[in-house]
C-alpha cells in the first residue's frame, strides 16, 4: 500500500512519461500483479492505485532491456544469481504481455 | 575452541479454527473494510477439523512422527492426502486440539484476565487432567469457571476479547489497562497465545528429552509478539514468564527478538552462552501467534484449498555444555547479515552461507541439509509467493555455480540432496532454520549425516525502523566424541610444578 502511494505521488510529481518502474518480485504471477497494478490499477482494489491506470513503462530486473542498460559487472554481482534461479522466460511473457495492454509510454 | 551441544528439542502444534476467524489479522481486516465480503461468508466452510489436521503429512512431520524425506516421496498438494498412521502425540511434541489450549492460556494467566465459562472449564479439565504434561498444579489453575453472563459483560461493557471453540462464546480476556493499548485486551490475548504455546514447547522438551526441569539456567525466548506497558512497549520478559510456569525455578531469561530471523540469533547467543561457561544448560523457546493464522486465507478460500493455515507453532531447544555425544554448535561457523552487506539476494546469500563456510574451509557440499525458512509450499505455493525452501535451495546452488564449486548442471542433483521439501506452518519465525532441528539431531546421533546449517532471514524492513533486511546462520556437526579438557590448572598441578622448579634450581647449584 506504502509503495503504491510512492509510485502515484511520484508519477504526479514528475509525470508519468517520467517514470520507469523496475519490479524484483521472484514469481512471474506476483511480478505480473506488481506490473499490473502500475500501469492498469490496483486490481484487488485495496490501494491508493484503485483505479487509477498510470500506464506507467515497467520492467522486471532480469529483463534483457534492463540487463542491457545497467553496467555488466554491477548486474552480475546484484542480479547473476537470481537469473539462474528465477523462471526468467515466464517472468519475461508476463511483463511483455502487461506492457503491451497497459502501458500508455 | 569449546563447543556446546543440542541435548533436545520439541516442536508443538495447537490446531485453533475459531482463533482463524476471530484473531487472523487478515480475518479481521476484512471485517472492519469489507464485513459483508464472499471471503467471509466462505471462510468458515473451508476450516478443517482437528482430525483433518491431525491427519495432514506437514504437521506429522513438524512434531516427529514422518521424516521430512517422507514429504519427497507424496505428490503435491498434501491436503487432500490423509496420512495412515497420524497421531495427536508425536516424537517431538503434540498437537493439541483448541478447546485444551484455550484451558492453557487460563493456566498461562498469572493476572486474573482469563476468564472461562463454567460447563467449558470442567470439560477441559477433565481433558487436562488426562494430559500427561499437565501436572495437577497446573490444571488446580483452571478453578471453577464464571457465569456466562458475566463473560458476556466483560465482552460488551469491558472491552474483553471473546474466546470462541466451534463458534461458541466459551470465555473472555479482559484487558488489564482501561487506558493503555499495550495491555488491552486483544494485546494480553495475543501475548497470553504466545506464552501459553512456549509453556507447552518447553513442557516437551523436557519430558522428550529426560531433561529435569531444575537444571536449566537460563531461558532464551524469540517469539514476535512484545510485552510491557505504555511506557515499556516491549520491556518483556517472555522468557521469564514461561520458565515460571515450566518448573525452571533455577532458571532466569530474556527475549531476543529479530522476526523471523530471531531464533538462529538466539541459537547463536545460546550457545555462545554455554561455550564460553557462562551458563551450562540453556533453552531457546518460542511460542507462535494467531495474527499469521489464515494469512493467505484469501488465495486457498479462492482455489477451493482448506484453510491450512489454521494451527500455532511453538519449538523448543536445549544447549548444554559438550558431552561428547549430542551435535555441537559450531558457534566458530556463523554467518551474520552485516549492515554493509546490502539487500541483493546474492549479497544475503554469500553473507549467510559461503562466508561462515569459507571460515571453516567448507565447501556448501560439506553440509549435508540446509535448513532454511522451512515454509510449507502447499500454503505459499497457492498464494503466489513460491515454494520457499526450494527458492533458498536454488540461490545457494547457483552460489556454488558462481564459486565453481559445482556445475551448472549438478543444481537439481544438488537440491535433492542436501535441501528439503519445507513442512512448517507460515508462523514467521516458527519455519526459520529450526523446524530441522530435532531431525539433524536424530540423524547425527544415528551418524547419517554430519554437518547441517540452520539459515533465518528476517524483514526488519516490516517494523519501520530501518530498510534492513536480515539473517544469521550456525552449522550444527555430529559430535567427533571428544570432550574439551579443563583448561584450568589444579592447586596439586601448581605445587609439582613448582617443586619441579626447586628441585632444578637446587640441581643447578649442587652443579655449580
Amino acid at each position: 500500500m506504502e509503495n503504491q502511494r510512492r509510485v502515484k505521488e511520484l508519477a504526479e510529481k514528475y509525470g508519468a512519461e517520467n517514470c520507469i518502474v523496475i519490479i524484483g518480485g521472484s514469481e512471474a504471477d506476483s511480478a505480473a500483479l506488481a506490473a499490473e497494478t502500475v500501469t492498469a490499477g490496483d486490481p484487488t482494489y485495496a490501494g491508493p492505485l484503485a483505479g487509477v491506470p498510470l500506464g506507467l513503462r515497467v520492467y522486471h530486473a532480469v529483463e534483457s532491456e534492463f540487463k542491457e542498460s545497467v553496467d555488466a559487472d554491477v548486474y552480475d554481482e546484484q542480479v547473476g544469481m537470481m537469473e539462474m534461479v528465477l523462471d526468467v522466460d515466464a517472468i519475461v511473457e508476463k511483463m511483455r504481455e502487461i506492457r503491451e495492454q497497459y502501458t500508455q509510454f | 575452541m569449546s563447543y556446546s551441544v543440542i541435548k533436545g528439542s520439541s516442536y508443538v502444534l495447537v490446531h485453533a479454527p475459531d482463533m482463524v476467524l476471530h484473531n487472523g489479522t487478515t480475518q479481521t481486516t476484512e471485517m472492519i473494510l469489507n464485513p459483508n465480503s464472499e471471503y467471509l461468508k466462505e471462510l468458515p466452510k473451508s476450516l478443517r477439523t482437528f482430525e483433518q489436521a491431525v491427519n495432514y503429512l506437514p504437521n506429522q512431520v513438524y512434531i516427529g512422527n514422518h521424516k521430512p524425506e517422507e514429504l519427497k516421496k507424496v505428490a503435491q498438494p498434501w491436503y487432500d492426502k490423509d496420512v495412515a498412521d497420524a497421531k495427536r502425540e508425536g516424537k517431538f511434541g503434540e498437537i493439541m486440539p483448541q478447546d485444551e489450549f484455550i484451558g492453557l492460556i487460563k493456566i498461562s494467566d498469572v493476572f486474573d484476565l482469563v476468564n472461562l465459562e463454567k460447563e467449558f472449564t470442567a470439560s477441559v479439565k477433565a481433558k487436562l487432567t488426562a494430559h500427561p504434561l499437565i501436572k495437577d498444579e497446573l490444571v488446580a489453575r483452571l478453578k471453577d469457571g464464571d457465569d456466562i453472563a458475566d463473560i458476556e459483560h466483560a465482552i460488551n461493557d469491558q472491552h474483553a476479547e471473546a474466546l470462541m471453540h466451534d463458534g461458541k462464546l466459551v470465555g473472555c480476556v479482559k484487558r488489564a489497562h482501561d487506558v493503555d493499548v499495550n495491555l488491552n485486551a486483544h494485546v494480553m490475548f495475543e501475548n497470553l497465545v504466545t506464552k501459553a504455546s512456549g509453556i507447552l514447547a518447553a513442557l516437551h522438551l523436557c519430558a522428550k528429552n529426560n531433561i529435569n526441569p531444575e537444571d536449566v539456567d537460563y531461558v532464551l525466548e524469540c517469539s514476535e509478539e512484545a510485552c510491557g506497558d505504555m511506557n515499556q512497549r516491549g520491556g518483556g520478559n517472555f522468557a521469564k514468564a514461561v520458565a515460571e510456569l515450566s518448573g525452571f525455578v533455577n532458571a532466569s531469561g530474556s527475549d531476543v527478538r529479530g522476526f523471523c530471523a530471531a531464533p538462529a540469533h538466539t541459537l547463536i547467543s545460546a550457545s555462545s552462552l554455554v561455550a564460553a561457561g557462562t551458563f551450562k544448560n540453556v533453552v531457546v523457546v518460542s511460542g507462535g501467534c494467531t495474527a499469521k493464522l489464515g494469512m493467505n486465507g484469501k488465495d486457498h478460500v479462492k482455489k477451493g484449498i482448506p484453510i491450512l493455515e489454521d494451527v500455532i507453532g511453538g519449538f523448543a531447544v536445549l544447549i548444554s555444555e559438550n558431552d561428547g555425544v549430542n551435535p555441537i554448535m559450531r558457534n566458530d561457523i556463523v554467518g551474520k547479515h552485516n549492515v554493509g552487506t546490502g539487500s541483493s539476494p546474492q549479497a544475503v546469500i554469500q553473507s549467510l552461507v559461503t562466508e561462515p563456510l569459507d571460515r571453516g574451509s567448507l565447501k556448501i557440499t560439506d553440509i549435508d541439509k540446509y535448513s532454511v525458512e522451512m515454509q510449507n509450499p502447499d500454503v505459499t505455493k497457492p498464494a503466489g509467493a513460491g515454494n520457499v525452501p526450494e527458492a533458498n535451495y536454488k540461490m545457494i546452488a547457483a552460489i556454488g555455480v558462481k564459486r565453481g564449486e559445482l556445475e551448472k548442471t549438478d543444481m537439481v542433483s544438488f537440491m535433492e540432496k542436501h535441501g528439503m521439501e519445507g513442512w512448517a506452518p507460515t508462523q514467521g519465525h516458527i519455519p526459520s532454520g529450526v523446524p530441522y532441528i530435532g531431525f539433524a539431531r536424530q540423524e547425527m546421533l544415528e551418524g547419517n549425516i554430519n554437518r547441517a546449517m540452520v539459515v533465518g532471514k528476517g524483514s526488519l524492513f516490516l517494523g519501520r525502523m530501518t530498510n534492513l533486511f536480515d539473517g544469521a546462520s550456525i552449522v550444527i556437526e555430529k559430535n567427533p566424541g571428544k570432550v574439551e579438557e579443563s583448561k584450568g590448572v589444579s592447586e596439586e598441578e601448581v605445587r609439582n610444578l613448582v617443586a619441579e622448579t626447586m628441585r632444578d634450581f637446587a640441581s643447578h647449584l649442587l652443579k655449580d
